[in-house]
């Protein structure tokens, strides 16, 4: 389950944010998935409620967008649906993958008292 | 507190970041891949599903005439050390990466095992992967490209199920091809219709370690790989250098 390890990057990408608010807390976290980035959802959402305890993060609110995979030709820009077959029917370029392997912290919201 | 209207709320303060959560490890491969680049060194990060024939691939490698180039390998699992004790005793100089509980080789894993070898005299650097077709597939090691391995036993449809494996590999091996006549229901045009929906430019091998059939054909792309590595400096040695914030 690598999902656990990328929320401990994710958290210490969080608390070097917030470390330039003394005593702020963490609201909110937003970070984008695409469909192809290799991350289950559920998973990343689960770890994240372990390893947040104890941290800067500890009541903040995690937001997920997930994104979903979108492939096109390269030379011509035809959509290929996902699970076809990964060549244009035109031209027979290799698909280009345009969206869903991202994997980012997009937002954060401090709560500065 | 809030100070325009004097409500009493706390102050919420947004941050736009956008940051890569794999950043770290990116950077770190990037710079074993500058190492590898600059000393010639071609290395291959070797994936695929556990007992799917990655070790036998490497052990038959060692067998076929690419035998008299240098092979290194690195060679991660969870507990033992008995994939690299196989590759040492086909003659590939091994080290093995015992990750405990971690289901896959980041850069950093690779980066400390490369400080053990000599790794700068290697012609060619296999990084056995752990066995997964989950975990593997998103962390960059430094290669130069992903060879899947997928043997002819673990079903047609793995491609479909496991698809980011898949669009990462620049190569499918598909392993252990003299079982097919026992398995009658076994069918390589779905497995390659199955590819073909997960790869954009499936490029796929066809082999077996045990009959030897398909090795001349991996042979050459290792080969061709060899030489689409940019001009090599092989002069000199690997100096000590530091790693910033590592």
């Amino acid at each position: 389950m690598h999902e656990y390890s990328l929320v401990l990057s994710l958290l210490e990408h969080v608390a070097a944010q917030a470390a330039a608010h003394p005593g702020a807390s963490v609201r909110r976290v937003e970070v984008r998935i695409g469909e192809q980035a290799g991350v289950v959802v559920e998973q990343f959402a689960t770890a994240f409620e372990l390893a947040r305890r104890d941290t800067v993060a500890a009541e903040a609110e995690l937001v997920l967008e997930r994104v979903p995979a979108r492939w096109a030709c390269p030379g011509c820009a035809r959509e290929i649906p996902s699970g076809d077959r990964l060549a244009c029917p035109d031209c027979g370029d290799p698909a280009h993958l345009v969206a869903g392997d991202e994997l980012y912290l997009m937002r954060l919201e401090l709560e500065v008292t | 507190m809030c100070d325009t209207c004097g409500c009493g709320d706390h102050d919420l303060v947004p941050i736009e970041i956008h940051q890569s959560l794999l950043a770290q490890n990116d950077r770190i491969a990037g710079h074993n891949r500058e190492h590898f680049t600059e000393h010639g060194v071609l290395a291959l990060n070797i994936m695929g599903s556990p007992g799917s024939g990655k070790t036998a691939l490497l052990e038959a490698t060692a067998r076929s005439p690419l035998g008299g180039r240098r092979i290194l390998a690195v060679s991660g699992d969870l507990a033992t050390d008995h994939d690299a004790q196989r590759l040492s005793a086909a003659g590939i100089e091994s080290r093995a990466i015992t990750t405990g509980t971690a289901c896959h080789l980041d850069a950093k894993l690779v980066h400390e095992a490369l400080h053990q070898m000599e790794w700068w005299r290697a012609d060619l650097l296999f990084i056995e992967n752990v066995g997964n077709l989950v975990c593997p597939a998103i962390y960059d090691l430094g290669q130069a490209a992903n060879v899947v391995v997928l043997s002819v036993t673990e079903g047609e449809d793995k491609p479909l199920k496991y698809p980011v494996m898949f669009r990462k590999a620049d190569l499918v091996v598909v392993s252990k091809i003299d079982l097919l006549p026992h398995l009658p229901h076994v069918s390589c045009s779905r497995l390659h219709d199955a590819l073909a929906r997960t790869m954009p430019a499936p490029r796929v091998l066809e082999v077996s370690a045990v009959t030897g059939q398909g090795i001349e054909e991996w042979i050459a792309w290792l080969e061709a790989a060899r030489a689409r590595l940019s001009a090599p400096s092989r002069a000199g040695h690997h100096q000590p250098h530091s790693h910033g914030r590592e």
